[in-house]
């Protein structure tokens, strides 16, 4: 159909004055400066209320899952039976321990709260970066050399895609006694490689028949380089995109799995494991389920958006 | 890399003065007579730079996902033989699908020949692998036909031109490369202070001069330009084409120049070759190709060219084809025109008429004497208002 | 010929060539959009013609707002970012910017047709051409599925697809360029409508094909008595079908003129340098003359005269001063009908 949209009506960017002696062309690019498509890219980003709120929030996570020290001075781990299933007082009690009431321990919901983003945020940037790294490795390799290589590995990825995730999760994670943050973290990349790794493989596909790409290897541009230097930097912005938005899901993974009682395991204080214990007394003490959960959502949903604002700040033509 | 100098402002439109007319061109400008003898002119250039010699390339067409079977092949290039010459423009003309950009692709060691040889300087390339096909690479360069894919959106400006250099060290030691990138943008007529703007901050036109820098960084002898202009505005055009016949004089360069523009291959060609499905139909210089073309398919080419003079127009003869170009997975027997060709007879579905001089104007001096691959060659002006 | 009529009061289709209203006029059109650097003014006041039989030639670079014009009579520009501040667009002395969008779809398609530059992604690559082009019959007009088909292979028979009611079946990917320009112009011919804009239909095309495509299209526009709008970049192709031509630069038109006229003596600078800067086929020429400086950036628009930077005769005024489309005249003061051109010094460009 015809070219409609403001982005493809052809706006010739330089402007007129011919005023360069050495220029002939008159070349003064529209904007005074070096512009970069991620420049661009993060000019439209400071412009996107969902972007900042879910970066703010995603800040907010992270420095929890740094240094919960700063939100609370109480431990996750401090039982005092006599606070067993304490009611949450009065709204307005900011960052006491008691804001949010006591589990059955007699542990504070806050601190546990706080200390248990740690563990969600850890696992899922860890699965997130095990994951693009394997599955870009993949899907470049595949992409780019094609041929045998390509189905190998693409059948590879199939059979990969095949696990049900949460099943083969289950599975694997059964099979270890203990399981540390670094056992899930393995466990999920292994199984959650794939979506990238396709992504990365059909960014690949494209890009290798770009001109410039051409033009690199009639330089005499080794593989090594072809790669690094042209396909990887221009096959990134998908990828970021879907990690980032895969980013979310992890998390909620990890605290499905620590639920079903094969993912993080007490004594690591994990929002999962405390969803899981807080089913007990859902009658009488529903906040002991209720927070963890409120915060697990926020936490996803933080990140489905940001992945949102990035996929339209780095691609315009999805949106 | 010869020093560039101070020649940006040649490039004004207004300067009417043109100082570097090469040699050729203002031979063949002159006379039909003079044509003949600018044939000759090659032979005192002695040896040709780049001879290739019955290049095929078949692209096989398979079936089957984890066992491939090979069913067929597309026949893109099938036997094409040409010389170039140090300095000179040899034009490739042809329309989708008759092989040009394939032939490119051939000559830059893209594309893994099927059969046959590309000699330069009398070493065949079209085997090279390694080291040796790298030292080739520096000589035979090459321009894009789209300035908006064949530039790194992610790389800057100088890193785009100074990548040969990283590629390829010995040309320019580490501390010079700055220099040298802002010298081959002051050379294509670009400000040297743009080294770190990215190709969007440009448009076409200035987008091609970049390309065009990063081809000329090696200092090669030989760019091939795949549709260099056929992306730009019109006005825009004229200021590359006119930019690349400047450099080629500067630089002693030699261009096969692929298009499928019919005027703009004149005004820039010493020669011309006519390609069709695969094959050349016709090559000979500038003059015997537009005015004397004995090959049906040149002229229809020629006639259907539309003139941006509705007066000549009239006055000229218009061939219009029937039907399209045929498939070139399953080519006509004979000659390959035959199905499009209104002086078609039996012969032609027989015999594949060969690249030669018609036998009737051989050892004349008419300018009809180049070679053509037709079994019925005749001389007819097409392109001049009767 | 036209199926449904409009009421009763617009002038009766056909027949009447000549009569009063033009089959469509745009006046003092403006578009803009939004962009990322700015608003980018794509169309400045554009103002033209065209009747019924008559070919109307719109030349012009990328970002001369040609094709936004055209998007825009069409209805079909995508707003937003797009935006119609100020113009008309009378068809047959109605104003289209003022209907309802139930009105305008009426136009479109049964008046005003539309041939795109790429056939291929025009056509539905899952539905067979004949299906394609029989859908036009079967939603506007309500014919049944067997006398749309035939209607179909009619159609392919007049654009002279060879073949026809053997290919009806086929999908457009097992056509050639060519054939498929084919298939969109019996597309746009479908319902006969009064005016056909073709934007840029042979660009894409093979110049053996395009001679064929646009003979076809000059061959039924005379045999419908159709208005057409050729959008167009190339000076030759125009030069081939048009009566008149209308050359456009940065959204405003330049200059317009019967066609013989235009190639004879140009009285723009814009007009003439394109004109001087095409490499000649009938002979070899010397340098080319080349237009300085680039189009210029729609955001940010010259001040006077839009080509100044660019132009060898521009003096103050033209910086300043905004040049009116003027009458162009012969030195003796003869007018020259049809003629306009958009400079201060159209005299001196003309004459000089």
């Amino acid at each position: 159909m015809p070219e409609k949209t403001a982005d493809k009506v052809e706006l010739p960017e330089a402007t007129g004055a011919a005023s360069e002696a050495t220029a002939p062309e008159a070349g003064t690019p529209a904007s005074a400066k070096a512009r970069s498509l991620w420049s661009d890219a993060w000019h439209d980003l400071r412009r996107n209320p969902l972007f900042l709120i879910s970066a703010v929030l995603i800040v907010l996570l992270i420095v929890m899952a740094a240094a919960p020290s700063l939100f609370t001075s109480a431990s996750p781990r401090d039982a005092d039976l006599a606070k067993h299933y304490l009611q949450p007082p009065n709204w307005g009690h900011f960052f006491a321990p008691d804001w949010f009431g006591y589990d059955g321990q007699g542990r504070s919901i806050y601190a546990r709260v706080i200390y248990g983003a740690r563990a969600s945020i850890l696992v899922g940037v860890g699965v997130t970066l095990a994951v693009t790294v394997l599955g870009t490795l993949v899907g470049m390799v595949a992409g780019y050399f094609g041929g045998l290589v390509d189905t190998l590995l693409s059948r590879v990825t199939d059979i990969f895609m095949g696990i049900p995730y949460l099943l083969g999760a289950l599975v694997i994670l059964t099979t270890f006694a203990e399981r540390k943050v670094w056992v899930v973290i393995l466990a999920m990349a292994f199984l959650g490689w794939t979506t990238i790794a396709r992504v990365a493989r059909g960014a690949v596909v494209t890009i290798k028949q770009a001109d410039y790409v051409v033009a690199a290897k009639a330089l005499g541009a080794s593989t090594t380089r072809v790669l690094l230097r042209h396909i990887l930097p221009n096959a990134l912005a998908p990828i970021i995109v879907v990690a980032t938005i895969a980013l979310g899901g992890y998390i909620a993974a990890e605290a499905t799995l620590s639920f079903l009682g094969v993912g993080l395991a007490e004594p690591t204080v994990s929002w999962g494991v405390d969803v899981s214990a807080g089913r007990q007394q859902l009658r009488n003490a529903p906040y002991v389920l209720i927070v963890p959960s409120v915060m697990v959502s926020v936490t996803v949903l933080s990140f489905l958006m940001f992945g949102d604002a990035v996929r339209n700040a780095l691609d315009p033509k999805l949106r | 890399m010869a020093e560039p100098t101070k020649l940006a402002k040649d490039d004004e439109p207004q300067d009417d003065a043109t100082p570097n007319v090469s040699e050729v061109e203002t031979v063949e400008a002159a006379s039909e007579e003079e044509a003949v003898a600018a044939l000759d002119a090659h032979v005192e250039r002695g040896e040709p730079i780049l001879q290739v010699r019955n290049l095929v390339k078949h692209f096989p067409l398979t079936q089957g996902i984890l066992f491939k079977k090979q069913i067929g092949a597309v026949k893109a290039v099938d036997g094409i033989s040409f010389d170039l010459y140090q300095g000179e423009t040899l034009g490739i003309v042809g329309e989708s699908g008759c092989g040009k950009s394939t032939v490119a692709k051939l000559l830059m060691n893209l594309e893994q020949a099927t059969a046959g040889e590309i000699f330069y300087k009398g070493q065949d390339i079209t085997r090279l692998s390694g080291r040796a096909l790298k030292a080739v690479r520096r000589n035979i360069q090459m321009v894009f036909q789209d300035p908006y894919t064949s530039l790194n959106p992610r790389m800057t400006v100088g890193d785009i031109i100074g990548e040969p250099f990283d590629i390829h060290p010995e040309v320019a030691p580490k501390g010079d490369r700055r220099r040298k990138v802002q010298e081959l943008l002051d050379v294509v007529g670009l400000n040297p202070e743009y080294v770190n703007r990215y190709p969007h901050q440009f448009s076409g036109g200035q987008r091609q001069r970049i390309g065009i820098a990063r081809g000329l960084a090696l200092n090669p002898e030989i760019i091939i330009c795949d549709e260099p202009v056929s992306a730009l505005d019109v006005s825009v055009q004229a200021q590359v084409i006119n930019l690349m016949e400047r450099l080629q004089d500067e630089f002693n360069l030699s261009y096969v120049f692929i298009a499928h523009d019919l005027s703009i291959v004149r005004h820039i060609s010493d020669r011309v070759g006519v390609m069709y499905l695969g094959k050349m139909a016709e090559i000979g210089t500038d003059t015997q190709i537009y005015d004397h073309p004995t090959h049906p398919y040149t002229q229809a080419l020629l006639s259907a060219v539309p003139v941006p003079d509705p007066d000549a127009r009239e006055g000229r003869e218009r061939i219009i084809l029937t039907g399209d170009v045929p498939s070139p997975a399953n080519p006509p027997s004979g000659c390959r025109f035959r199905t499009r060709c209104w002086k078609a007879q039996d012969k032609c579905a027989e015999e594949v008429p060969l690249l030669a001089v018609p036998e009737r104007f051989q050892g004349t001096d008419s300018p009809a004497a180049h070679e053509s691959a037709c079994h019925f060659a005749e001389e007819k002006d097409v392109v001049h208002a009767a | 010929m036209t199926i449904i009529d409009k009421p009763a009061d617009v002038p009766a289709p056909r027949p009447d060539t000549d009569s009063g209203t033009p089959l469509l006029e745009v006046r003092d059109l403006h578009v803009e959009f939004k962009t990322r650097d700015g608003v980018a003014k794509a169309v400045n006041g554009v103002n033209y013609t065209v009747s019924a039989g008559e070919t109307l030639a719109v030349l012009g670079e990328s970002g001369s707002g040609k094709s936004v014009t055209a998007q825009a009579i069409m209805g079909i520009l995508d707003m937003p970012p797009g935006r119609i501040p100020k113009g008309e667009i009378l068809f047959r002395g109605e104003d289209m910017l003022k209907m309802s969008e139930e009105e305008r779809r009426k136009i479109r398609g049964r008046k005003i047709a539309m041939i795109f530059q790429d056939a291929l992604s025009s056509l539905n690559p899952v539905l067979s051409v004949g299906y394609q082009l029989g859908e036009m019959f079967r939603v506007h007009l309500g014919l049944s599925k067997k006398d749309a088909k035939a209607r179909a292979i009619e159609l392919m028979d007049r654009v002279k697809i060879p073949a026809a009611a053997a290919r009806v079946g086929d999908y457009p990917h097992q056509f050639s360029g060519g054939m498929r320009q084919r298939i969109m112009i019996a597309m746009a011919l479908a319902l006969e409508p009064d005016l056909i804009i073709a934007d840029e239909p042979t660009t894409a095309l093979d110049v053996t094909v395009q001679a064929q495509v646009m003979d076809l299209l000059a061959e039924l526009q005379r045999e419908y008595n159709m208005g057409l709008i050729l959008i167009t970049h190339d000076l030759g192709v125009v030069a081939d079908v048009a009566d008149k031509i209308a050359v456009m630069y940065a959204g405003r038109i330049v200059e317009t003129a019967p066609v013989h006229e235009l190639y004879k003596r140009p009285a723009h600078p814009y007009t003439r340098g394109l004109l001087d800067s095409i490499p000649r086929l009938d002979q070899k020429g010397q340098e080319l003359y080349a237009i300085k400086g680039l189009p210029p950036n729609l955001t940010r628009i010259p001040s006077g005269c839009a080509f100044n930077p660019r132009c060898p005769k521009a003096q103050d005024i033209c910086r300043t001063e905004v040049p009116a489309l003027s009458l162009v005249t012969e030195q003796d003061g003869t007018e020259l009908p049809g003629r306009g051109s958009a400079c201060h010094f159209w005299k001196e460009t003309i004459h000089g």
